[in-house]
């Protein structure tokens, strides 16, 4: 039992990540918190990725200094490059996401979502 | 030159939209820039359709001179970033490459008077640029990444007019939408990369089973792609972003909207295609979403007092009739009979849609930016007596509204007509619920008409005149594409929506490349 809990311990925090994520961008009223929630979201996928990159027993593809019995028993990096990939769009999300909320609070002078609803109907 | 179009296709406007930026004191030159740039893209897109309509898919590898070919290692999975252009890829890419040259050619004079148009044009490039990745890539999470490009571009553009607090709004509003949705793909590909170890969507498709792991990653795409196009229940940000975007982006943003329809059907077609084989409810199901959202998405627009935001609802009202017609073709995959009877013609019907819905609905928002360009206002209430005034902007108004309502000989009307023969045929419900859509939609386009251009001259109006030749002529163009779609459907529907249909039905010839493999 404790075993299983352990080789799965990676996704269950990316589990409690994307519950806690979807539960900030649902219910909380500040809109810095939804960015946050956005980004615990992502924080989560990337986790996800980088938890499935791990093989037990093979070896990070890196050839520099590599021991002899790293030859043929390398992982295939991709979900490595997956993650960075993503980290780099992630940024990009974020800071147009704070560039809004801050000219929300400009023309509205609050960051309350309740309060943000001039477009409606 | 010829085999190299694929990756032309995305190189031309990307770099375009790295250089534009260089005409930071000069406006003018940056929107002839761009405008130059769309026309080169444009010319390349139709190259593209012909040589896939004639010739067949197109395969196209980055980093080796075949596809086939295997690592040194002897690994036999493919592992390269591969382009997968089929027929149906390369009918949403020339959607998209033909919006994007009437937008830029709209917005040289609708933002004029506008900052930061440097940046505009830009962006418009790069939109552009997510847009033919995600319809003409085989790798799925090449499709992430452009998807990304197209909802961050998007979402920058919808807020540009950052002087006004909604615009903001709306950005904001559109890119928490395009995140989520986007996050939730990278993680259904982390679902399928760890299960099958491989990206491409061939390959995975030969692969994917039946297990819950599977049927979690499609219900996750299913869902993301479905809320990034505009369907009931996640409809909420459509009408936000479409009426804050400046006009000139609308038919760019449209095709970004149906490039992710366009992956819902390639996720449910081919990546899933084994799936949705012996799984008729995921085809009941996209029908019947087409159903509600064509109806909810009318309902609302009835009430409307902005033109724009009228106008969105009826967007994502329109965005039914593609979901129930393709929908209606996936119910019935599984059968020959059906399929042969009715199933390929109401999917051509769903995808005629498509690009007939871009080209009357890009009209529509533009006259309705038009109206705010003279008028400074999209309120309907404050409006009337402008069809003395702008003679064209009317006409072109009259094209659209009879388009969208299915009135014949326009295109709508095409379209619109496979559609209820068709899904009659599955279930009689369907296609009344589809007509009542055709019903309301016309009584609301004659309220617009009414309360806009007829009526009693106003007096703020005094002086107002016809908008400028290339918004006219921008929206001329769209005019007569909608009468030549609606005169003569069968030489559209021969050359480009039956290929498309077949594209996508024809499942082992995406598995093996077209036959590379």
């Amino acid at each position: 039992m404790n075993e299983v809990v352990l080789v799965n311990l990676p996704f269950i925090v990316v589990a409690l990540l994307l519950a806690v994520g979807f539960y900030t961008i649902g219910f909380k009223r500040n809109l810095i918190k939804i960015v946050i929630g956005v980004e615990i979201l992502e924080g989560a996928v990337n986790l996800f990725l980088i938890a499935l990159g791990y093989v037990k027993g093979a070896y990070a593809p890196i050839y520099t200094m590599a021991p002899p019995q790293a030859e043929n028993n390398m992982v295939l990096p991709t979900p490595q490059a997956l993650t960075l990939t993503s980290i780099v769009i992630g940024v990009a999300v974020s800071a147009l996401m704070l560039a809004f909320a801050v000219n929300i609070y400009r023309h509205y002078g609050t960051l309350d979502v309740i309060k943000i609803r001039r477009l409606r109907g | 030159m010829i085999e190299h179009l694929p990756a032309l296709m995305i190189a031309v406007p990307l770099f375009g939209a790295f250089t534009t930026p260089l005409f930071k004191k000069k406006p003018r030159a940056a929107a002839l820039w761009a405008l130059s740039i769309t026309a080169v893209t444009l010319c390349l897109g139709i190259l593209l359709v012909k040589e896939v309509t004639t010739k067949g898919m197109m395969i196209y590898v980055f980093g080796a001179s075949s596809p086939g070919l295997v690592l040194p290692s002897g690994y036999h999975v493919p592992v390269r970033i591969i382009f997968e252009v089929d027929a149906m890829g390369a009918f949403m890419a020339l959607s998209a490459v033909l919006m994007s040259f009437i937008g830029a050619m709209y917005s040289y004079s609708h933002v004029k008077f506008e900052t930061g148009l440097e940046k505009y044009y830009a962006l418009l490039l790069l939109l552009e640029v997510g847009i033919l990745g995600m319809v003409l890539t085989g790798d799925l999470f090449n499709l992430f990444v452009f998807l990304e490009i197209a909802g961050i571009s998007g979402s920058a553009l919808v807020g540009f007019r950052n002087y006004r607090g909604e615009a903001s709004e709306a950005g904001l509003k559109y890119l928490i939408v395009s995140a989520v949705a986007s996050l939730m793909v990278l993680f259904s590909i982390g679902l399928l990369y760890g299960e099958y170890g491989n990206l491409n969507m061939a390959y995975l498709s030969t692969q994917i089973g039946f297990n819950t792991v599977d049927i979690i990653a499609l219900g996750l795409l299913f869902t993301s792609f479905a809320m990034k196009c505009g369907a009931v229940p996640t409809h909420y940000w459509v009408p936000d972003a479409y009426s804050e975007v400046p006009a000139g982006i609308n038919p760019t943003l449209l095709v970004a909207t149906y490039a992710s329809l366009y992956a819902l059907f390639r996720v449910s077609f081919s990546l899933f295609g084994k799936v949705t084989l012996t799984m008729s409810s995921v085809g009941w199901i996209m029908s019947v979403i087409g159903v509600l959202t064509m109806f909810i998405g009318v309902t609302m627009a009835l009430v409307q007092k902005d033109v724009k935001r009228l106008m969105s609802y009826h967007a994502i009202s329109q965005t039914g009739y593609m979901l129930l017609g393709v929908g209606v073709g996936l119910t019935v995959i599984n059968d020959p009979a059906k399929m042969a009877a009715f199933g390929r013609d109401a999917m051509a019907g769903g995808i005629f849609h498509i690009i007939n819905h871009i080209i009357y609905k890009s009209l529509l928002l533009m006259t309705a930016g038009a109206l705010f360009y003279v008028t400074g206002t999209r309120n309907l209430n404050e409006m009337g007596g402008l069809a003395r005034k702008m003679p064209y902007t009317t006409i072109a108004f009259i094209v659209g509204a009879a388009a969208i309502s299915g009135i014949p000989p326009f295109n709508g009307f095409a379209s619109k007509f496979l559609i209820y023969e068709t899904s009659y045929q599955l279930n009689p419900l369907l296609a009344i619920f589809a007509m009542v859509t055709s019903i309301l939609t016309l009584a609301s386009f004659v309220k617009v008409f009414a309360s806009a251009f007829l009526g009693p001259p106003v007096e703020k109006y005094e002086n107002v005149g016809e908008v400028p030749k290339p918004m006219v002529a921008a929206m001329l163009i769209l005019a007569a594409l909608c009468i030549l779609f609606g005169l003569f459907p069968n030489i559209v529907l021969n050359k480009l929506v039956y290929p498309a249909v077949d594209a996508l039905l024809n499942l082992s010839g995406y598995q093996t490349w077209g036959g590379v493999l």
